[in-house]
């Protein structure tokens, strides 16, 4: 059995899991707007930078990016400490994630709508705000959020630089009891339930917007 | 900073070794998650209530599970229940199951994709249990999910790259192993990371090749 000490290092192990994942969720879907607008605009240059950093990101593991950006960018001079560069990989991974939904977004938006924007007055950056991005986002959620339960799944990589997040805190506990599958099992409940809550919380969300708009 | 070519290309040998262990890895556990995906499909289609919510509980826990813990789960913990696996057994283990929950889910999509007249009629012509399964549904939902699978296939090479983490010397093992060799971290894994996005490229690029091909089987029968 898990003895209650033990329960609450998971707890804080957890936290450590949702805070990381937390921010680099808040800061990797704006940087994916960006991206994805890079992707999709006029810029020739442009396009194919973001292009290409959507296309390497999404095919490399997310432990081996973690740990190209801790050991190997401090050979070009940037050196982060374990917490900053677990955010700065998970922020930099799920944002070329979400580049690709955005796009899918914005390519599917209808031209129309646009020019009838722009047709009423509205700058092209009004436009965008205030008639193409609440359409979009409304659309993007669910594969959106389906991405933050994948991300947070991924997210043990950043033990290898040594964050204690779920996981590792697991495993450090089974290690000093000499039990693993308490220490285990209790963790891959605690995954259920935050993967379970983050998917009813977009459920709500969802359904709010949906009756926003009708 | 001067970029260690020379050493990367006298380490080619283990970079090659690792990307081979983890292609066939991956391949094998494919093939052996989407056979038993198509069992799941059973229980997962099955008319009566109770086992159908069951089996669809039991593949959305299995899809709530990370890698690396259910990697920890097989090789650490299974030894205390008395089932010891070396590393490469608990490898394939684990990518199998973690891969089934995937692929049975998958399939599933597919299979509600097909209209119900389709079944029925070949029920009434007289087939039934796996000879159904075979002959009329995998063949479509195979075709039907096929670029799906393909994605589970890259989601599944980059999952096994944990797998360093139980000394699986895999690309990820061979990376680490060269960088902390030779202390060129930035050479090795942005090596390691390039033959992954080929990797998957690759991946990519066979999947459109067949859905091309499906499409042309497709128009051959319709």
């Amino acid at each position: 059995m898990l003895s209650p000490a033990a329960l609450v290092d998971l707890l804080t192990g957890a936290g450590t899991t949702i805070a990381i994942c937390a921010v680099a969720i808040a800061a990797g879907m704006p940087l994916g707007l960006l991206i994805a607008a890079g992707r999709t605009g006029k810029n020739p240059i442009l396009r194919f930078l973001c292009g290409l950093y959507a296309s390497f990101v999404r095919a490399v593991p997310l432990v081996t990016f973690v740990m190209l950006i801790y050991f190997g960018l401090p050979a070009l001079g940037v050196a982060f400490d374990p917490l900053p560069a677990a955010v700065f990989a998970l922020g930099l991974n799920t944002a070329a994630f979400n580049s690709e939904i955005w796009r899918a977004g914005i390519a599917d938006f209808s031209r129309g709508q646009l020019e009838a924007a722009r047709a009423f007055g509205m700058t092209p950056r009004m436009a965008f705000w205030r008639v193409m991005f609440p359409q979009i986002w409304r659309k993007s959620l669910p594969p959106l959020v389906n991405e933050m339960t994948l991300l947070i799944k991924a997210s043990p990589a950043i033990a290898v630089i040594g964050v204690v997040d779920l996981t590792r805190k697991a495993r450090q506990i089974a290690e000093s009891t000499y039990e693993p599958l308490p220490a285990f099992f209790a963790a891959v409940v605690i995954y259920g339930i935050v993967l379970l809550a983050l998917v009813a919380a977009a459920r709500l969300l969802e359904r709010r917007l949906a009756t926003r708009v009708a | 900073m001067n970029f260690r070519l020379d050493v990367l290309s006298q380490e080619a040998p283990q970079f090659a070794a690792g990307l081979g262990n983890t292609v066939w890895l991956c391949g094998t556990s494919m093939v052996l998650s989407l056979g038993l995906g198509a069992l799941c499909l059973v229980p997962l289609t099955s008319r009566r209530r109770t086992l159908r919510r069951l089996a669809q509980a039991m593949v959305d826990a299995g899809r709530c599970i990370p890698f690396l813990l259910l990697a920890y789960i097989v090789y650490f913990a299974l030894p205390a229940v008395g089932i010891v696996l070396d590393k490469w057994t608990a490898a394939l283990t684990t990518l199998v199951f973690y891969n089934t929950a995937y692929m049975a889910e998958i399939l599933r999509g597919g299979w509600v994709s097909i209209p119900a007249e389709q079944i029925e009629t070949a029920r009434a012509f007289g087939y039934r249990g796996f000879l159904l399964l075979r002959r009329i549904m995998l063949p479509q939902v195979l075709i039907a999910v096929g670029p799906v699978i393909g994605n589970q296939l890259i989601q599944l090479i980059k999952d096994s790259a944990f797998l360093f983490i139980i000394t699986v010397p895999e690309l990820t093992f061979a990376a680490n192993y060269v960088q902390s060799y030779y202390f060129i971290p930035f050479e090795s894994f942005l090596v390691s990371t390039l033959l992954y996005w080929l990797l998957c490229a690759s991946v990519e690029w066979l999947v459109r090749r067949s859905e091309r091909w499906a499409s042309l089987v497709r128009r051959s029968h319709g």
